[in-house]
């Protein structure tokens, strides 16, 4: 798989990275190179690690000191016991799973907080190329040809909000993004309008069997 | 000697002798072993605050002998020769790498073929059946001897990772960091069954003499031999022989319609079956595989999850994509195990073709994710 989007700059990174209390435990699913841990494992005196499917990736998160296990995500967390982590955090990844549902549901059993970063399929500038172009988007958060891309399942600020109300999720904070940093008032008044990425801290407090 | 700059270089075996009577060793069988020799090399310095040192445990055939040479005109350096060495992974200029020869092994420590102080004749088969536990036991004597409390790390792959797994789960504060490579927490059904083989190949050898060949002067070569290379095909993988080999006839194009030697592939397991009649000792093939067959950390702690509570070492497993005797799915037991104990654990599926025997081969990925690994523990 081209590795692209994961190389693109990650200012979400840092949003989430501001949202984790130091001393807690992190699980990362698709980690990545392994930025966030390191500077969580650095900075916030975090334990936990990472989860990552692709080999090189995991090398790099060796050569920076995070902990990784190569998994497939589409496997499930069976091996996790339930809250056994304060956050798990899914940045820019729930787009690539197969079973996005099924993700939510294991990272919220597992996690006593759960924090994901979703790329907004609802971003005017997706809606106007798809509108004007009558061709599926491309842009610099979503990269990928309509025939290669690992996006497999897109979604808006709307399908997340509608989803986590209609699962009994609470949403206790939001964050949008636009380009390298947080939007101004249009942003977070419109967000499913005008912003490019979505962060949502979320917590489910009673478990729900799959 | 080739011109090596990073080398180790010209190195020599030492020996370490303890568990004198009365103090010998207790073995998990009930029974004692004493005097008791390692086999063991070092190599690189250990500093003053002896936190820099690296255990290697090596695997059914190897021993002590992990790098360098034993003189210019050496033609072999040592079995991980590539792996050791100043800028290699297990760097002499930064670390003190510490090989022994297990106990049961025929490379310099106590084992079958050596002689019985008792009875001034070869252990043969009244040499008591030794474990992976007793292995492990009989290095931390060495490791005392050494002067070091706690190892930075230990490694191995194979049966190595069993001797790893368990220095972790039985020495938890005599480890820092552990990197089980290719091995599991118990061998699989298919594995035990091939070691029978093995092993009755060898009792079928006329030469074998219920084990008391070395009192008769000859040797179970052939069965030995048999043996080997049975155990190689398990080392390989289909597409490693198909590579390698192919279908290829020796030196011909057309069947000869007879018995003689005529794929590559016979051609080589008979040459990696004389070859190892020449380094190995048939009672020794015996014990070992036996001590594979019995290690069983589920069997001893009910659980894996409870057999990794307490230990205290980072940890890193490796196994190889193509390791059919030391599956991925048996690397990843260990995996779950220290996750539900919430222990920090790196996981690494290798790619490789290689077959179980990809750990003991050149490879860039899996140096680099050792060297990187070492220099966080170090720090």
């Amino acid at each position: 798989m081209p590795l692209k989007a994961y190389h693109s700059p990650r200012p979400d990174l840092d949003f989430i990275a501001e949202l984790i209390a130091p001393d807690s435990s992190v699980l990362d699913l698709g980690c990545g190179a392994g930025e966030l841990l390191q500077k969580l494992l650095k900075e916030k005196n975090v334990q936990g690690h990472g989860v990552e499917i692709f080999d090189q990736f995991i090398y790099s998160c060796i050569e920076k000191g995070v902990p990784v296990i190569q998994a497939d995500l589409d496997e499930g967390l069976d091996d996790y016991p339930n809250k056994s982590f304060d956050y798990v955090v899914l940045s820019r990844t729930l787009q690539v799973v197969h079973k996005p549902h099924i993700i939510l549901k294991e990272m919220l059993r597992v996690g006593k907080t759960c924090i994901i970063s979703v790329p907004n399929f609802g971003y005017w500038r997706i809606r106007l190329q798809l509108l004007l172009r009558g061709r599926m988007p491309v842009s610099k958060a979503l990269p990928y040809e309509w025939y290669d891309t690992p996006n497999i399942h897109l979604s808006t600020v709307l399908d997340i909000q509608k989803y986590c109300a209609a699962e009994n999720i609470t949403i206790k904070g939001q964050t949008y993004l636009i380009k390298n940093g947080r939007g101004g008032l249009l942003v977070r008044l419109f967000p499913n309008i005008f912003s490019e990425l979505a962060i949502f801290v979320i917590e489910r407090n009673h478990l729900v069997s799959i | 000697m080739p011109d090596d700059p990073y080398s180790v270089c010209i190195v020599e075996t030492q020996y370490f002798t303890f568990a004198e009577s009365p103090n010998e060793m207790p073995l998990e069988s009930g029974e004692k072993l004493g005097p008791i020799t390692l086999a063991y090399e070092t190599y690189g310095t250990l500093n003053n605050q002896k936190n820099n040192a690296i255990l290697i445990l090596h695997a059914l055939s190897g021993d002590a002998h992990v790098a360098g040479r034993y003189s210019a005109e050496d033609p072999k350096p040592g079995w991980w020769d590539f792996m050791v060495g100043a800028g290699r992974p297990f760097d002499t200029d930064k670390y003190f790498i510490i090989c022994s020869n297990v106990i049961g092994g025929c490379k310099g420590s106590t084992g079958p073929a050596s002689i019985n102080p008792k009875t001034k004749k070869p252990y043969n088969l009244s040499f008591p059946v030794i474990t992976i536990g007793d292995m492990v036991r009989a290095q931390t004597h060495l490791i005392d001897h050494l002067g070091i409390d706690r190892l930075m790390c230990v490694v191995g792959g194979s049966m190595g990772g069993m001797q790893t797994l368990e220095w972790a789960v039985e020495y938890p504060d005599r480890v820092a960091a552990a990197i089980p490579m290719a091995t599991t927490c118990r061998l699989g059904v298919q594995g035990i069954a091939f070691d029978e083989v093995a092993r009755q190949a060898i009792y079928a050898d006329a030469n074998w003499k219920k084990g008391d060949y070395l009192n008769h002067g000859v040797v179970p070569a052939q069965g030995l031999a048999v043996a080997r290379m049975l155990a190689h095909i398990t080392y390989l993988s289909e597409a490693a022989m198909h590579q390698k080999f192919g279908r290829q006839l020796r030196e011909k194009e057309h069947y000869g319609y007879d018995f003689s030697t005529e794929f590559e592939v016979e051609s080589y397991l008979h040459h990696q079956g004389e070859s190892f009649i020449r380094r190995f000792d048939a009672n020794t093939y015996l014990y070992i595989t036996k001590a594979i067959n019995y290690f069983d950390l589920y069997r001893d702690y009910g659980t894996l999850e409870k057999a990794f509570r307490n230990v205290n070492s980072k940890f890193m497993v490796v196994s190889f994509a193509s390791d059919w005797l030391y599956t991925t799915a048996q690397n990843k037991e260990i995996v779950k195990a220290l996750k539900i104990n919430r222990k920090p654990v790196t996981f690494c599926e290798i790619p490789s073709q290689a077959g179980h025997d990809a750990f003991l081969l050149p490879n860039p990925d899996m140096e680099k994710m050792i060297a990187d690994f070492l220099a966080h523990v170090y720090d």
